[in-house]
C-alpha cells in the first residue's frame, strides 16, 4: 500500500500508535475484569526493568525474540512467510542435545559448545530448507507447510523425550543433564570475573551472539549480492530470472538462513540455561518472532526495539502473577495477540487518518509561509 | 473374533467423536477459503467458543443458551478477521495468527477472572450439557450380531452435535456446490474481479463467508466443552483447528472429500488412543506420538503433489482492490 507520509511517521509514529491501540484495548479488558490497568502497567514496568536482576531477565527473553524475529524478517524479504520458527527452534534444540550428549565428557566442554552452536543452526536450516524446497520445486504453500512442520517437529520432540532421549529413571519428558561445563557462560559470571557487579540472571553469551547475528543479518540483506537477489526475488521473480538467478535456489537458500536463525534460538534456552533438552522450551517464541519482524519493519534495528518490548512484556508479565490475584502471565499472550492484530493485520488502519491530519498541518504551514511572503 | 469386531466398532465410534469438531471446522474453512480468505484462526475461534459455551452453561445451566453464546462470540472473532482482511486488506495469515494468540490469552485471563480456578471452568453436570442419547431399540438390537452391534454402539449413543456436524457437510455441499450463493462464493475466491464486474459486492460476499465460518467454529467449540467434554480447560482445542485446516486441504477444499479426511485423521487419533501401551503381535509397541503426526505428514505429502494434486482457490490470500 502506498503512503504519502514522510518516513519518520511511517516507521516511527505509526508503529507507536498501533502499540498504543493494543495497550488501550488491553487496558479496557483489565478494567473490565476489575483491576486497575495503570497499576498493572506499573507492576510490569518495575518487573521488567527496576528490580534487581530484572533487566537481565528482560534481555534474556529479548535474545529469543531477536533470533526468531530475524528469522522471520530474512524470509519476509523474499516474500516468504516462515511461520515455522517454533519447529525450527525445536530441531535446533535437538541438534544441541545430540552433540552435547554424544560428545560431553569425551572432548573438552569448550569444543562441545563450539560444535553445538553450528549444529543448532544446521538443524534449524534443515527444518527450513525442506518447506523451502517444497515451495520452490513442488509449489506447496510455505505457510501451510511450515505450520505442519511445527506439529511434526513437536511430535518428534515428544517421541524423543519420552523414548530414546528420556533420562533414565525420569518420568517428566527431559533428556540427561549435559556434562559439566557444557554451557554458554552466563553474563553475570563473566562480569563478576572482570570485577564488575551484576545481579544473577539467566542472561548468557547468546545475547551477544544475537547482536552479532543482527549485524550479520543487516549486512547480508543490504550489503551483499545474495541479499540483493533475495530482495529482488521478493519484489519480482521474473526480474530475478531475467537477471540470471534462479528464484527456486534463492527461495531455498533464504529458508535455510531463516531456519538457521530460528534454530539458534535454542542456544539461549538449552545451552544457556537448561543444560538439558526439555519439552516445550520454545513456548511460542517462534510465533512471537512474526510480531517482532512486523513491528520492526524487517529491519534489524527495528527488530532489536521490538524484541526489547516483547522481552519486557514477558518478564514484566511474570511479575503480574505475584502482584495480582486476578491477572496472570497469560495476560501477556492477550496483549501480544492484540499487538500482532494492530501492528500486523490492521497496520494501515490509522494511515488515512494520519494522512489527513498530516496534510492539513503541512498545508497550514505552507499557507502561513505564503501569507508571510 | 467377536471381541475384535467389537473393538473395531468401538474405535470407529470413537473416530466420529474425535472427528466432529474437525468436520465442523473443516466446513468453516471451506466457506472462508473458497471465498478467498485464508483462515488459520479456526483454532482460536473454536477455543473462544469452547470457553464461552462452558462459561454460559455453568452460569445459566442452559446448553442451548451456551451454544448460542458460543456461536455469537465466534462470529465476533470472524468479523474481526473480516475487518482486518476484507475492509483493511491486511495480511490474512497474520490476522489469523493474532486471533489464535489472543484467544489463548483471553480465555485463561477471563476464566481466572470469572471462576478463579486457574483458567478452568467448573465441572458441568448432565443437564448443563448436550448429553448423548440412545436411539430407540438400541438395547434390544445389541443381541443381533454385526448389524445390531453397529446400531447399538456406532449409530446410537451420540450427542446431538455429532449429528449436526454430519448434517453440516451435506448443507455445505449443497450450498457451496448447488446454489447461486455458492456459485458466487466460489467465483469470488477464483476471480473476484469477474464477480465485481457482474455488479455483486466482493466485500459483502466475503463477509458472509467468514460469518458462516464463525457459526460453524462456534458449534465446534461448544461441542468440545459442553457435549464431548464437561467444562473448559486451558488450550482445550490443542491444535484441532490446525488438523481441521489440514483435513480441508487434504480434501482439496471440497466438502465430501474433507469429511473423509476428517474421518481418517479422527481414526488415526482414535487408533493412537487405543494402541497406547498395547503390545501388538510382531510389531511390539507402536509409538503413538508418531501416529499422531501422520495427519501433518500426509498433508505435506499431498500438498507437494506426491499423491493427487492440490488445487486451492486461485485468489486465496489476496485482498481485492478495485481498479481505479
Amino acid at each position: 500500500m502506498s503512503t504519502t507520509l514522510p518516513r519518520w511517521i511511517d516507521v516511527g509514529l505509526l508503529p507507536l500508535i498501533n502499540i498504543l491501540a493494543a495497550f488501550i484495548v488491553s487496558g479496557v479488558i483489565i478494567a473490565l475484569i476489575g483491576e486497575n490497568p495503570f497499576t498493572a502497567l506499573t507492576v510490569m514496568l518495575k518487573g521488567a526493568f527496576v528490580y534487581k536482576g530484572a533487566l537481565g531477565y528482560t534481555l534474556f527473553y529479548t535474545t529469543n525474540f531477536i533470533f526468531t524475529g530475524l528469522a522471520v524478517a530474512v524470509a519476509f524479504h523474499a516474500m516468504l512467510f516462515n511461520i515455522g520458527g517454533e519447529g525450527q527452534a525445536m530441531l535446533g534444540g535437538i541438534g544441541i542435545g545430540v552433540v552435547a550428549l554424544a560428545l560431553g565428557g569425551l572432548v573438552p566442554p569448550v569444543l562441545v559448545v563450539l560444535l553445538a552452536i553450528p549444529m543448532s543452526a544446521l538443524m534449524g536450516a534443515i527444518w527450513g530448507i525442506i518447506p523451502g524446497w517444497l515451495q520452490a520445486k513442488r509449489g506447496s504453500h510455505i505457510v501451510i507447510t511450515t505450520i505442519m512442520f511445527n506439529f511434526i517437529a513437536s511430535s518428534i520432540m515428544v517421541w524423543l523425550l519420552t523414548g530414546p532421549m528420556l533420562r533414565e529413571g525420569q518420568i517428566s519428558p527431559e533428556s540427561e543433564h549435559f556434562a559439566d561445563g557444557v554451557l554458554l557462560p552466563q553474563m553475570h559470571t563473566l562480569f563478576n570475573a572482570m570485577g564488575m557487579e551484576m545481579a544473577r540472571s539467566p542472561l548468557n553469551l547468546s545475547f551477544v551472539l544475537a547482536l552479532v547475528m543482527s549485524v550479520v543479518g543487516w549486512a547480508l540483506i543490504w550489503r551483499t549480492r545474495l541479499g540483493y537477489t533475495i530482495r529482488a526475488t521478493g519484489h519480482s521473480e521474473k526480474a530475478t530470472i531475467y537477471a540470471g538467478h534462479s528464484p527456486q535456489k534463492i527461495i531455498m537458500i533464504t529458508m535455510a538462513i531463516s531456519g538457521a536463525l530460528a534454530g539458534m534460538m535454542a542456544l539461549n534456552e538449552i545451552l544457556g540455561v537448561q543444560q538439558k533438552v526439555i519439552l516445550g522450551f520454545t513456548s511460542g517464541y517462534g510465533f512471537t518472532g512474526i510480531a517482532v519482524a512486523l513491528m520492526g519493519r524487517n529491519h534489524p534495528v527495528g527488530i532489536l526495539f521490538a524484541s526489547l518490548l516483547f522481552g519486557a512484556l514477558y518478564q514484566g508479565g511474570a511479575e503480574l502473577d505475584f502482584e495480582f490475584q486476578n491477572i496472570t502471565r497469560e495476560m501477556v499472550l492477550m496483549i501480544q495477540g492484540l499487538i500482532i492484530l494492530f501492528s500486523g493485520a490492521l497496520v494501515y488502519m490509522f494511515n488515512p487518518m494520519l494522512e489527513r491530519i498530516y496534510h492539513r498541518l503541512t498545508r497550514g504551514n505552507a499557507l502561513t509561509q505564503e501569507e508571510g511572503a | 473374533m467377536a471381541d475384535l469386531w467389537l473393538q473395531f466398532i468401538l474405535t470407529i465410534d470413537a473416530t466420529f467423536r474425535v472427528a466432529t469438531p474437525l468436520i465442523l471446522c473443516a466446513m468453516a474453512g471451506i466457506f472462508s477459503e473458497r471465498s478467498g480468505i485464508i483462515d488459520i484462526s479456526l483454532e482460536g475461534k473454536m477455543l473462544m467458543a469452547a470457553f464461552t459455551a462452558a462459561t454460559i452453561a455453568a452460569l445459566t445451566s442452559s446448553p442451548l443458551l451456551a451454544l448460542g453464546a458460543a456461536v455469537l462470540v465466534s462470529v465476533v472473532f470472524s468479523l474481526i478477521h473480516g475487518f482486518a482482511c476484507i475492509t483493511h486488506k491486511g495480511n490474512q495469515v497474520v490476522s489469523g495468527l493474532a486471533i489464535n494468540i489472543l484467544a489463548s490469552g483471553l480465555t485463561v485471563t477471563l476464566g481466572i477472572a470469572i471462576f478463579s480456578q486457574g483458567g478452568q471452568t467448573p465441572y458441568l453436570s448432565g443437564d448443563q450439557r448436550f448429553s448423548s442419547f440412545d436411539l430407540p431399540f438400541a438395547e434390544a438390537a445389541r443381541s443381533v450380531p454385526i448389524l445390531g452391534t453397529i446400531y447399538a454402539e456406532l449409530i446410537s449413543g451420540h450427542n446431538i452435535l455429532v449429528w449436526v456436524a454430519l448434517v453440516s457437510v451435506a448443507l455445505t455441499g449443497v450450498v457451496v456446490m448447488r446454489t447461486r450463493f455458492g456459485l458466487r462464493l466460489r467465483a469470488v475466491g477464483e476471480k473476484p474481479e469477474a464477480v465485481d464486474t457482474a455488479g455483486i459486492s466482493v466485500t459483502i460476499l466475503r463477509y458472509q463467508a467468514v460469518v458462516i465460518a464463525g457459526v460453524l467454529c462456534g458449534i465446534a467449540g461448544a461441542y468440545l466443552s459442553i457435549a464431548h467434554g464437561a467444562g473448559f480447560v486451558r488450550e482445550m482445542t490443542a491444535g484441532k483447528g490446525y488438523i481441521a485446516l489440514a483435513a480441508m486441504i487434504f480434501g482439496n477444499w471440497r466438502p465430501l472429500q474433507a469429511l473423509y479426511a476428517c474421518l481418517m485423521f479422527g481414526f488415526l487419533d482414535a487408533l493412537a488412543a487405543r494402541l497406547q501401551g498395547v503390545d501388538l503381535p510382531y510389531l511390539g509397541q507402536i509409538s503413538t506420538d508418531l501416529i499422531l503426526a501422520l495427519p501433518y505428514v500426509l498433508t505435506v505429502v499431498f500438498l507437494a503433489g506426491f499423491i493427487g494434486k492440490a488445487t486451492p482457490p486461485a485468489a486465496i490470500g489476496t485482498p481485492y482492490v478495485k481498479e481505479r
